[in-house]
């Protein structure tokens, strides 16, 4: 209901790519504790939650950056 | 003043008196005509790819961000590593709207959100809304960055007897008020250049630095107690510490870009592939801001708290003290002077970007809209230049005469407030669908019940919902939009039936690239 569009020309101008499903992986990585709630194994002498969590952020730009290149038109 | 650090104050004046330079110098910088309002409040739209970088990572990593948040992990643990998967689900949000809404904005010369939102939906009262929203979520927002600025003032050693101890913030706030005044939004994109640097300078060298000093991450771990390591593990019929972290993260991701000054530092890009490569471009900071949470641990392992030298500042500043003790603690005076003006130079971009902010939604969407409609454009621009005055005059007799906690109470409020914009700002830019008064009905509804939580919570973010036996602690914002969404949705079809709807100004076509013809 949300993205219905308004008419016709609407549809081909909401500008979706599948791949922006890439973003959906980083959500469910960190948005869902359970995952990554443990200290081990740890790296570094840093607990899993956290070396976890830091490296998502370098994966997340990697994802964002693919996005980038693959729906720059 | 005994106790002042002399080679460190020295260095901090010393880049305090550079960024002041800077500041006044930048009204020269990609020149425009400051008496109009989007080259006062946005810069003329100016700014490229990496200028953007440095003026969105300048505002949005405020320097009560490097405060607060390792302060947190100092006194709660693990929790405060909230702001990571915050991070990180921030800039797909970034990705997907945001770029739509500077190609409409650009077209239709909107300055504000609420520009757009009175474009789009045609109606002056849920533009209104949206205004207001933003400048009550801003106030105390800037008065935070204050805070920030108390903190390292205080941390050089300089103090004082009563109102006397504020001279300098005073000091601070009127220079920054100044080349605000007369430079606009260049003022803070240029000086953020000179911010980041100071500050990835410092944070790299706490982080590779104090581990050394401290025996490695594992003595540091070590020195943690067990209980603030993880987060705790959810009882029966709770989702307890878990959901509290995920909707943190989640609510304060989409809260975000919703905020005023975020809004301006995107509008000003020069295009919007330069906001979409910023989506990509801007986690280096959230890689540095995953850092400095780590820094909170590192002061407990340091044992600042219990170093005598330390009492006074954590007594008068409290967990907001970790940082200045540990960098006081771990590094010679000159280095201390670095560190502390990449912190309280972190504090006048944004404060400067949110009082710019703040004006340009006064201006355009409660002055022009509602007391004088057709100002020329000169006086538009006085007019704005006037109440980023006010606005951070506002904010300095605040934190001066209120005690600090109750800015800090309204800034989660205000996190909690303009959240209810995303409905009619970020679902706006995708959809028309919405009813303008169902909207607005839904906004006025999210006010009401975020706030109400919060307020049930005993001042805190995260509420208890209750649904039968099960309980859901989450972020009141999260829940409170949701409500929101929900309540417009419903209303939707049922006020299109009593009104026809009013005009949208703007076409489909309008929110992507123009097409090459």
């Amino acid at each position: 209901m949300l993205g219905e569009p308004m008419n016709p020309q609407d549809r081909t101008r909401t500008g979706w790519s599948w791949w922006y499903l890439l973003f959906l992986i980083q959500f469910v990585a960190v948005l869902w504790p359970p995952f990554f709630n443990k200290a081990e194994p740890s790296w570094i002498g840093m607990p899993f939650f956290y070396w976890y969590q830091l490296a998502w952020i370098i994966v997340g730009a990697i994802l964002t950056a693919i996005v980038y290149f693959a729906t720059d038109d | 003043m005994q106790n002042v650090n002399w080679t460190a104050t020295i260095i901090f004046l010393a880049l305090f008196v550079l960024i002041t330079w800077l500041g006044f110098a930048a009204a020269r910088w990609r020149r425009g005509d400051l008496e109009l309002l989007h080259e006062w409040g946005l810069g003329g739209r100016r700014f490229g790819t990496l200028v953007t970088w440095f003026l969105i990572g300048g505002d949005l990593y405020t320097a009560y961000t490097f405060i607060a948040v390792p302060a947190l992990a100092f006194g709660a643990g693990a929790v405060a590593f909230f702001a990571v998967p915050y991070t990180i689900v921030a800039y797909p949000i970034l990705f997907l709207a945001f770029p739509r809404l500077w190609y409409v904005c650009h077209k239709h010369n909107y300055i504000t959100a609420a520009d757009f939102v009175r474009g789009r939906f045609g109606n002056r009262w849920l533009a209104l809304a949206v205004a207001v929203t933003g400048i009550i979520a801003t106030l105390p927002y800037i008065a935070l960055q204050l805070v920030g600025l108390q903190v390292v003032i205080g941390g050089l050693g300089i103090s004082g007897e009563g109102y006397t101890g504020d001279l300098p913030l005073v000091i601070a706030f009127i220079i920054l008020a100044a080349f605000t005044y007369s430079s606009g939004l260049r003022a803070p994109a240029s000086i953020a250049i000179v911010k980041d640097i100071l500050i990835y300078v410092t944070a790299f060298a706490t982080v590779v630095v104090v581990p050394i000093q401290l025996g490695g991450f594992e003595k540091i771990f070590a020195a943690v107690p067990a209980s603030k390591l993880l987060l705790a593990i959810p009882g029966d019929n709770t989702t307890g510490a878990y959901g509290a972290y995920a909707t943190l993260a989640l609510g304060s991701a989409l809260a975000l870009f919703l905020y005023p000054h975020s809004i301006t530092g995107i509008l000003a890009a020069s295009n919007g592939r330069a906001v979409r490569q910023n989506a990509a471009l801007l986690p280096g900071y959230s890689f540095m801001l995953g850092l400095l949470a780590l820094v909170g641990f590192f002061a407990i392992a340091a044992g600042v708290s219990a170093d005598p030298e330390y009492a006074a500042g954590f007594k008068q500043f409290g967990n907001n003290f970790a940082v200045p003790a540990l960098i006081l603690h771990s590094f010679p005076s000159w280095f201390v002077g670095i560190a502390f003006a990449a912190v309280g130079i972190g504090a006048l971009v944004p404060a400067a970007i949110m009082s710019i902010a703040a004006a340009n939604l006064y201006t355009r969407n409660i002055h022009r809209e509602f007391i004088n409609s057709e100002p020329t454009d000169r006086h538009e621009a006085q007019i704005a230049k006037w109440v980023s005055l006010i606005v951070k005059f506002g904010a300095l007799v605040f934190i001066v005469f209120i005690p600090s906690k109750y800015a800090i109470y309204l800034q989660l409020l205000g996190g909690i407030w303009i959240i209810q914009t995303l409905p009619s700002v970020m679902l706006g830019v995708y959809t028309r669908w919405f009813n303008d008064w169902a909207l607005l009905v839904g906004w006025a509804a999210g006010i009401v019940a975020g706030t109400a939580m919060f307020v049930a919570a005993h001042l805190t973010p995260t509420y208890a919902l209750a649904v039968g036996s099960f309980t859901f602690p989450g972020y009141a914002a999260l829940y409170a939009v949701v409500l929101n969404l929900v309540l417009t949705i419903v209303l939707t079809p049922l006020f299109n039936l009593s009104s026809g709807g009013h005009l949208d100004e703007t076409i489909a076509a309008e929110y992507r690239a123009p097409q090459p013809t």
